[in-house]
């Protein structure tokens, strides 16, 4: 580890949190619980938003239904027409227990306490309560018109989406080392979909609670429930609908005309490629698909092609089987993107898609690299690096580069 | 309904009628009109945004927070703009329009009425929790019970779908969902009628939209998946030209003796893409073999007799086809213990490979293949039955004959088309609850 390391955001961020969530669980100690049975609900609101929650690689938001009940505590000027007492500090501690109570079967299923997930919660409720518990407590809002008032509470939450999505972003800059700027526009595109219906629930919640009282907490529930489970529906087709498209790719294996294993690591290297130039998350998925499927073309000969390797062929061979393998990819039903990314690998790069241009030099990496031992690699690159001119894009070469150095997908003996 | 018969119009004509009465003003009420407004401007625009980004969903919420909201016949008055203007995509265009926005006013009327004779109104304004619970359970169960019961009406009469079935599960059906909407348009109401005044009412339909939004794009994405399905069958026609239609084949067949076996719709639908996929190992068959014309040697069988094993390792990956990817496996396994790759017996053959092994071999009979012309459904079921106990699990041949006797064979791809028609919705066709 080297010592810049220490002042990451990562660790910044962890002990932000981890001192926030501190001084709160000691002030509330200190001073007891005010107005039990609010707390109480909405801390079992957020303990079974929590367990309901998912843990996808993929989701943004885990568990939004605890997220909305969160920052709705922190929302809450009134119960019932009665205005609340609770501070900063009790938020925060209520909505820390209940998340640490919520991820108890996650724990004991042994995934883990997800930390990061935890900090992030901690610290937007803590800056929502902040910018909201110490005015409404003066009476500040007092003189304010009702519709006013509500549009106070969706500015507030839209706020702390905004920041939310810079915290998110930053972890996983910090984790996974991508570049920031892509990562944070995925997070605030992510925002639109279950960010807006998170945000709204929350705002309403603490609204007709104000009204109401604490019945419209489980009658409010519902509806971001049902969205809750519209987007696990969602992410299991999506997860099945990748592992269909990798046993596609594998069929080219199987029938002996790639070797085994290629088009997954073309895959898995042409996402870290992407990733590297700055690909959104939709380009990501059609980079993802077209490389998995980039040598389906060779089904359709009848000999196959020494080794699979295509990346030595005549030129108008390789356009051929990228032709017939953009065919098979039609009837798929992916995205016609992808048909159009496998469709064109073989092309002069001037002429290709960004996407087209990751694929076909990384399988053309892919293929140098694999069987030729030790510096194979770095052989491999020196080769793509002085191929003709319009073979291979000088910037997806030079991304391919980093990423390698970067994240040592290299094999052991090349360093 | 391309010609729509008489009495479908005669019908939809009296629905107007009774649409009409609904929507005459009652003397005694005052009207808010500007909440009339409002909400009827909401809920066009609702419509039409669905309409064009094609969300899954009817924004039953802002019909149902009117009916809680205004007197009966203001209430109605909400649904016209937005269901006569709503796009709509088969013909008659206005027709289709008409009826919804009549069946639509009747319904809200007949809520709002419930709701105002319990009382409901009141709750509402005193935002009276939990007491505003029960005029508006009412008022949902009318209004869900107007929709289903003219809805029935309107398929026995211009579908002629019998009456029973018609009505059959389409209350039942719609209840959950509309229940849902029902709590939303609650919370609009109450919300409208708080201090927060409309704005905050908004924010309530905001989820709901996500909701439709996610459950359209899976919708899409699970389409996309049966197409990849089906192109992984594609990619075997591609190598061995003269099985073309056989896999969809002998997935209708194992999904035949699947029902007849009583098994649960899950298990149908996974028996189905078993044998939908049970060649798919054939890709890695070389495709100079597949094709070969004369016999083969035993060095060539040898080779072909791998193509269970291969398939198993492609779909081994996708978690989703559960015990189908046995039947891959083993679907040229023998009850007698004689057939490949493991030379299992008995009941150590899994379930789902025995059906297969049927479907398959019934398939291979009656279709026509270079060596030899097809033979006629009946010889072949005589030949199934012959080979029963031996070849074939007696059980599945008896309900594959049943089944047969019962629907007859009506292959939807023969083998003489050049291409098998587009693909047809994987589930058996049932509404899926929209919410």
């Amino acid at each position: 580890m080297n010592p810049h390391r220490l002042l990451s955001p990562l660790t910044l961020v962890h002990a932000a949190a981890g001192g926030l969530a501190a001084l709160s669980l000691a002030v509330t100690l200190w001073s007891g619980l005010d107005q039990r049975g609010v707390a109480l609900a909405f801390g079992v609101l957020v303990t079974v938003g929590e367990l309901t929650g998912w843990t996808g690689a993929r989701a943004r938001e885990a568990a939004p239904l605890a997220a909305a009940g969160a920052l709705s505590y922190a929302l809450l000027g009134a119960d019932a027409g009665q205005p609340t007492r609770h501070g900063v500090f009790q938020v925060v501690a209520v909505v820390l227990a209940a998340a640490l109570l919520g991820s108890v079967p996650h724990i004991a299923r042994g995934r883990g306490p997800a930390l990061d997930h935890l900090a992030r919660r901690v610290l937007t409720v803590g800056f929502a309560a902040v910018c909201f518990q110490p005015l409404c407590g003066q009476g500040a809002f007092r003189e304010w018109g009702g519709p006013a008032y509500a549009l106070l509470l969706v500015a507030l939450l839209s706020l702390t989406a905004l920041c939310d999505a810079v915290l998110a972003a930053a972890l996983a800059h910090s984790r996974t080392r991508w570049p920031f700027g892509p990562l944070l526009r995925d997070e605030l595109r992510a925002l639109l979909g279950i960010g807006t219906a998170v945000c709204a629930t929350g705002a309403v919640m603490a609204l007709a609670v104000a009204v109401v009282g604490l019945w419209a907490v489980p009658v409010f529930s519902l509806p971001l429930l049902l969205t809750q489970l519209s987007f696990r529906r969602y992410a299991a087709v999506r997860a099945t609908y990748r592992q269909t498209i990798t046993s596609l790719a594998r069929a080219t294996e199987i029938a002996g005309y790639t070797p085994t294993g290629h088009a997954r690591r073309v895959a898995a290297l042409s996402l870290a490629v992407g990733r590297d130039l700055g690909l959104s998350g939709p380009e990501l998925t059609v980079l993802e698909y077209a490389a998995l499927m980039h040598d389906i073309g060779q089904l359709s000969l009848v000999d196959p092609v020494p080794a699979g390797a295509t990346a030595v062929l005549p030129q108008a061979e390789q356009r051929r089987i990228a032709l017939l393998g953009g065919a098979v990819v039609r009837q798929t039903g992916v995205n016609s993107q992808v048909a159009a990314v496998v469709e064109r690998q073989a092309d002069p790069c001037a002429e290709q898609p960004v996407e087209a241009r990751i694929v076909r030099a990384v399988n053309a990496y892919e293929e140098k690299a694999r069987d030729a031992g030790p510096g194979g690699p770095l052989t491999a690159l020196e080769e793509l690096r002085l191929a003709g001119p319009g073979e291979y894009a000088s910037e997806v070469v030079e991304a391919l580069a980093r990423v390698l150095s970067r994240d040592c997908l290299t094999p052991a003996q090349a360093g | 309904m391309e010609a729509v018969p008489a009495r479908a119009r005669a019908y939809v004509a009296c629905v107007v009628v009774l649409a009409l009465l609904c929507l005459s003003p009652q003397p005694s009420a005052r009207t808010p009109w500007w909440a009339v407004f409002l909400l009827a401007g909401l809920y066009a625009g609702c419509e039409q945004a669905a309409a064009r980004w094609r969300f899954a969903g009817t924004f039953y919420p802002v019909l149902l927070a009117g009916a809680f909201l205004l007197p009966p016949s203001a209430a109605a008055l909400v649904v016209l703009p937005g269901a006569l203007l709503s796009p709509v995509e088969q013909r008659p265009r206005w027709l289709r329009r008409v009826w919804r926005a009549a069946q639509l006013v009747v319904g809200v009327w007949a809520a709002a009425r419930v709701h105002g004779a319990l009382g409901g109104q009141d709750t509402v304004a005193d935002s009276d929790f939990p007491y505003a619970l029960a005029p508006a359970g009412a008022a949902v169960l009318a209004f869900c019970l107007v929709l289903s019961v003219l809805d029935g009406g309107i398929l026995t009469l211009a579908e002629r779908v019998p009456v029973r079935r018609a009505w059959r599960g389409l209350f039942l059906r719609s209840l959950a969902p509309v229940a849902v909407h029902g709590l939303a348009g609650l919370m609009m109401a109450v919300l409208w009628r708080s201090p927060y005044g409309p704005v905050a009412a908004l924010l309530v339909l905001l989820p709901m939209c996500v909701s439709w939004w996610v459950f359209a794009q899976y919708h899409r994405e699970r389409a996309a998946h049966q197409a990849t399905i089906r192109a992984l069958v594609q990619a075997v026609d591609i190598k061995d030209g003269y099985t073309r239609g056989h896999s969809e084949r002998v997935g209708q067949a194992s999904m035949m003796i699947a029902r007849e076996l009583g098994m649960p719709d899950e298990r149908v639908e996974m028996l189905r893409f078993a044998g939908i996929l049970h060649d798919v190992g054939k890709l890695g068959v070389p495709t100079r073999l597949l094709r070969k014309d004369g016999p083969l040697t035993a060095e060539e069988r040898r080779v072909i007799e791998l193509h269970p094993e291969y398939g198993h390792e492609m779909v081994r990956g996708i978690s989703f086809l559960g015990e189908a990817r046995a039947a891959v496996l083993h679907h040229h396994e023998r009850l007698d213990g004689s057939g490949y790759p493991y030379g299992l017996t008995g009941g150590q053959i899994p379930e789902s490979a025995r059906v297969v092994a049927v479907a398959d071999a019934f398939d291979a009979m009656t279709s026509t293949r270079c060596y030899r012309r097809a033979r006629p459904v009946p010889v072949a079921l005589e030949e199934l039955q012959r080979c029963a106990g031996t070849q074939f699990d007696p059980l599945m041949v008896e309900a594959f004959v049943r089944a047969v006797a019962r629907h007859g064979w009506h292959p939807a791809v023969t083998a003489d088309e050049a291409h098998p028609p587009p693909p047809r919705p994987a589930t058996p066709s049932q509404p899926e609850a929209r919410l």
